[in-house]
């Protein structure tokens, strides 16, 4: 620990570690010394002079943000001298904004405005004529109002140093100096947003949400994003039951002040016109829309018949849907159709993993884990594509700790930037590449893993081994694509105990039932069995619902309760946002058939189901509060041998703006992609 | 046909940096070793570090950029043995309204230049420096070019400086021509190929300065004076000036006197000896009314004010100071309502824009000033003024805020009466 010091602020004695900051330390101790461009975790600008203090025995006044706290130190925050400074730098502030707060976005939730209210300069001595000039529009989701800007650099460095992206810089000088994209006159970018959340007034504002609605008039309801698989928090602002934005702006997450552009826009995808609204049947005419009671009465039917005779299930969850439902799912499959072909798009080799981690404690890493780790070796993934807030966490890491990144990748990756050593590899050839590393990495303090599906099987085992013979502490974490891939593995939907995998399913031609649940297997293939009956759960009209005789719409993962796991195994609660008229919860679904089918399987209440899972998941005994106060909870299911499963592992590989299968059905995202010039628009997106 | 001067010397003056500036081909090689050039060199290369250091500290030599530090403390801030190479950076952004020496320094005598360099590179243990130098200067980057060419191929820079064995490379960098780049900081960003934005410090630039690397960073006449003070040993230097203000410095003369020019006079010269006998006196026969003493940055100081000697103590307890030199005359029948929008708008079309108070506070006081000019002033703007530019002064990033705040307070505090006499001429009410 470093060395403690005394010091005084504004009275109250205060003791501190040597060389903190002191709006660190005032803050901590619960005294305000206002700030703009002073923001945790990025560089000092000390720019906007709003944090001056009065610090005895110094002449002049001192900005809080780049003073460190020294012992004796006698502080005064609220001073008169102090006082007077802030109303003078706000009324300085002032005399170029716009007094547009009306109309403003930011309106209600401004840091300039909360600051006037609270430091004075309300009334202002301004009778000059104010600089002007146009807003500006430099992506589909970014809108740029300059005369607004206090340029407080936090875009800047957010764009810089969190994303890594370095898209916005300063042009000009004196009063006109303001923000410009570093690109002419539109960003090369993620497009993720976060100049927009981290703006303390409204001069960044957001394409999709811009003169929508007023902070007060929304519901904020923080939910876990459903577009991949890092589980960010994402805060919706939800009016009249739609949802009108994303952000991030509590920190409140996981994530911190992080979220790409999925989590921050693709929310839209919830009002897409083609969602189902009613559950449709097969006719000669195409699918026609049927009633909820004659749907269940002729899929209960079906699967009771079908079960009687003893006839061949294939049963596929979803990657997408909550812990909850894939539990119950998993027991419908198992009770209720006595099967084990149980089976989801696997994307990760999680069975070889926890095989091979079986016995160890504390191997699977969290995503803090990666902030803090003294190394992180990234293997075969381009983490800014598919998982891009690992990408931060590591690129913070190395910010702010110096971590070493090692990446061995087929191309170039952006934490290449940070690497303290980048090697490029043959595809198939990862593992040789790693071990060519062991005598850099045996010498760091302890290291995580993270890994791609091009490690899986026999490579991983001898990833593992690798790990082991290095002689550090070693912590994993084994890719999957989506939001709840891991769960849906977790919850045992998989083929254990000789079950057909997906693959053999589709390929076995005596399938009798086909049921799938909010996944679209017949994508890129083909259904065998010409006489199998397939039902189908989804939100929208995918080639396998195309081919279903029943289709179910299903509520998205907005629009219901539960958990879901992220791609380090933190579970974290779901929170419905919005309401989809004529749609039901998978859970729902799965239940009423149950029902229709006489079953008995327990209730089907996200709350009631998830006990179940606490008491028979093993490493699911998550601790109730933490989830309810948006926490996560970690679950490290390492539990001894997992048997190894048939079928295919395989990662979509997609890029940022086309991860999970909700995507495509983003008007938003469409727009961002099909943007002129956008760093990461299609094609152009596997580096 | 003689040399064509930038003004005539005068005989009071005491030369010491500008003795060759007179010589016919003062700019050459030639002439510079013909008139002791580089005699300090060698007797350098024959000293230690720490005795270079020494001299220059009895030298009593304060940096002629302004502030005034001390230079031979500022080169042992400099650690000699630090792992990462050591950087001579000079200051030759020369932008101060009312200063025009460095010019000359380079213009007359740019070997004085390289050989005061050259020493502190010893001094520093240094192998590379650059000269940035103002955009607008753009004759004279030609000029020092040609000097650090002939100077590259005579030997006196390169791998074997003077036959000493000392390798030193010497590089001109042009600044675009912002003021704020004079700052020091701003301008080893600037040097960086980054926006001329002032740094943070700590660091300071003797520790972590061009490239993150300890530079020596000092103006160009401080550099210039160092040959002299080795050559003839920093007593004698110091002897020109007073006990804490060792030395000669360029004085910078301008505005309403008969004899504007750049004259070399001892620290602790007489003010009014300056205005009147160096000066020539008022230009017809006016009285004086105010004196800007060291460029505009300077609060300036009323007729009274003015019988005091020219050091950086006697200026300080007048309540202004000694700056780079750059003393501005001022007649009685000077505006002082247009002379303080005049120093406005400067420090207004120079701000950087980094930090909010020097931004905003110039841009809205040039406002004021430019309304008050054209007649539409308030009873209100008065104080107002004043309280604006209190608000910025030592609140801003760095020092151009108050650059522009203290000639703005002494004006509106002293001539108070003119704002006043102003409003008279209003017409109308805004």
């Amino acid at each position: 620990m470093a060395e403690q010091i005394k010091l005084t602020i504004d009275g109250k004695e205060i003791q501190a570690e040597k060389g903190a900051l002191l709006i660190e330390v005032a803050r901590q101790n619960g005294i305000e010394v206002p700030a703009f461009c002073y923001h945790e975790g990025y560089s000092l600008k000390a720019a906007c002079r709003m944090c001056l203090v009065e610090i005895e025995k110094t002449p002049k006044l001192q900005v809080g943000c780049t003073t460190p706290v020294a012992d004796g130190m006698v502080v005064h925050t609220d001073s008169d001298v102090v006082k007077r400074a802030r109303k003078g730098t706000l009324e300085f502030l002032l005399t170029n904004h716009p007094l547009d707060c009306p109309v403003c976005d930011k309106g209600g939730e401004c840091e300039l405005q909360d600051m006037v209210f609270r430091y004075g300069a309300g009334e202002s001595r301004f009778v000059e004529r104010k600089v002007h000039t146009e807003e500006k529009q430099w992506s589909p989701v970014v809108f740029f109002d300059a005369p607004r800007c206090i340029l407080c650099y936090r875009c800047v460095r957010a764009c810089d140093e969190g994303m890594g992206v370095n898209a916005l810089g300063i042009g000009n000088r004196g009063v006109l100096a303001e923000i410009v994209p570093n690109h002419h006159d539109h960003l090369e970018c993620d497009e993720c947003g976060a100049c927009i959340d981290i703006c303390p007034v409204g001069a960044l504002t957001s394409g999709s949400y811009r003169y929508k609605a007023r902070p007060w008039e929304m519901e904020h309801v923080g939910t876990i994003c459903t577009h991949c698989a890092d589980g960010c928090k994402t805060t919706l602002g939800v009016r009249n039951e739609k949802i009108l934005r994303g952000n991030n702006r509590d920190r409140s997450g996981i994530n911190n002040e992080f979220l790409c552009v999925k989590g921050r826009y693709a929310f839209d995808f919830v009002e897409h016109e083609e969602r189902l609204q009613s559950p449709m049947i097969k006719t000669a005419n195409g699918h026609e829309p049927i009633s909820w009671a004659k749907a269940l009465d002729i899929v209960a039917r079906k699967f009771s018949e079908t079960t009687l005779k003893g006839g061949k299930f294939g049963v596929i969850g979803s990657n997408h849907t909550t812990n909850e439902e894939n539990y119950f799912l998993a027991k419908f499959a198992r009770q209720g159709l006595n099967t084990k072909n149980i089976d989801h798009r696997r994307t990760g080799d999680l069975a070889t993993l926890f095989d091979a981690l079986s016995g160890k404690n504390d191997a699977l890493a969290t995503t803090t884990d990666l902030y803090n780790a003294k190394a992180v070796l990234v293997i075969g993934a381009d983490l800014a594509q598919q998982h891009p807030f690992l990408s931060f966490q590591i690129r913070a890491n190395y910010r702010h700790h110096q971590a070493h990144i090692y990446t061995v990748t087929t191309g170039p990756v952006r934490e290449d930037n940070q690497a303290f050593s980048s090697l490029r590899v043959q595809e198939g050839c990862e593992l040789a590449g790693v071990q060519s590393l062991a005598e850099k990495l045996k010498a760091e303090g302890d290291l995580v893993i993270v890994f791609g599906d091009a490690i899986q099987g026999d490579t991983l085992r001898k990833l593992v081994a690798f790990g082991d013979s290095l002689g550090i502490p070693v912590k994993y974490v084994g890719l999957v694509d989506d939001s709840n891939s891991r769960g849906a593995f977790d919850m045992g939907l998989v083929p254990r105990d000789g079950g057909l995998s997906a693959d053999q399913m589709l390929s076995a031609t005596d399938l009798d039932v086909l049921y799938v649940v909010g996944e679209d297997p017949l994508k890129n293939a083909a259904l065998a069995s010409k006489n199998a009956f397939v039902v189908v759960q989804d939100l929208f009209m995918t080639e396998t619902a195309k081919q279903a005789d029943i289709v179910f719409p299903a509520a998205s993962a907005y629009e219901k309760n539960g958990t879901v796991t992220n791609v380090c195994g933190e579970v974290q609660k779901l929170k419905n946002a919005a309401k989809v008229m004529g749609t039901k919860t998978d859970l729902e679904i799965v239940g009423l058939i149950a029902k229709e089918m006489g079953l008995n399987l327990g209730i089907w209440l996200p709350d009631k189901v998830l006990e179940e899972i606490r008491n028979t998941v093993h490493g699911y005994n998550v601790p109730l509060a933490v989830l309810a106060t948006g926490g996560a909870a970690h679950t490290a299911p390492l539990n001894g041998r997992v048997a190894a499963l048939p079928g295919i592992v395989k990662s979509a590989n997609d890029t940022l703006f086309t991860s999970g299968g909700l995507t495509p059905y983003s008007k938003i995202l469409n727009e961002v992609m099909e943007a002129p010039g956008q760093l990461y628009s299609s094609g152009k997106g596997q580096q | 046909m003689a040399k064509v001067l930038f003004n005539q010397p005068s005989p009071l003056e005491t030369k010491v940096i500008s003795q060759r500036f007179v010589l016919e081909g003062s700019e050459t090689l030639d002439v510079y070793l013909a008139n002791d050039g580089f005699k300090a060199f060698l007797k350098a290369k024959e000293m230690t570090p720490e005795a270079i250091i020494e001299e220059v500290k009895t030298s009593g030599l304060r940096g002629r950029g302004g502030a005034g530090f001390p230079t031979g403390m500022k080169w042992s801030f400099v650690p000699r043995n630090h792992p990462k190479p050591r950087v001579i950076v000079v200051n030759a952004d020369e932008s101060e309204p009312g200063c025009c020496k460095d010019r000359l320094l380079i213009e007359y005598d740019p070997h004085q230049l390289i050989e005061g360099i050259l020493i502190a590179s010893l001094a520093v243990d240094a192998h590379v420096g650059y000269i940035y130098v103002r955009g607008e200067y753009r004759y004279l980057i030609t000029k020092m070019e040609q000097a650090i060419d002939e100077a590259y191929k005579r030997g006196y820079l390169g791998d074997n400086v003077a036959g000493t064995g000392w390798k030193f490379d010497l590089t001109v960098h042009t600044g675009a021509g912002a003021y704020e780049c004079g700052e020091e900081t701003a301008l080893l960003d600037s040097l960086e190929g980054k926006r001329g934005v002032p740094r943070m410090k700590p660091p300071f630039p003797a520790v972590a300065g061009a490239w993150g690397m300890p530079t020596l960073l000092n103006n160009v006449e401080t550099y210039s004076s160092v040959p002299a003070i080795i050559r003839d040993g920093g007593a004698t230097y110091a002897a020109h000036g007073t006990p804490k203000n060792g030395g000669t410095r360029l004085l910078c003369l301008s505005g309403h006197v008969n004899k504007p020019g750049v004259y070399e006079i001892p620290l602790g010269y007489p003010m009014m000896k300056a205005i009147n006998d160096l000066g020539g006196g008022m230009r017809g026969g006016k009285k004086l009314k105010a004196v800007v003493p060291g460029g505009s940055s300077c609060p300036v100081l009323t007729a009274p004010e003015c019988d005091i000697p020219m050091d950086y103590d006697s200026l300080a307890k007048a309540g202004s100071m000694l700056g780079a030199g750059g003393m501005v005359v001022l007649d009685e029948d000077t505006d002082m309502v247009g002379f303080a929008l005049r120093v406005m708008r400067f420090y207004q079309h120079e701000s950087c824009g980094w930090c909010i108070p020097c931004r905003e506070g110039t841009t809205w006081l040039r406002k004021i000033l430019q309304r008050f000019y054209d007649g539409h002033g308030r009873k209100e703007d008065i104080p107002m003024i004043g309280e604006l530019s209190k608000n910025m002064l030592g609140r801003t990033f760095c020092a151009l805020g108050d650059a522009a705040a203290m000639p703005t307070i002494s004006i509106i505090e002293k001539f108070r009466d003119e704002f006043e006499r102003y409003l008279e001429r209003t017409t109308v009410a805004v």
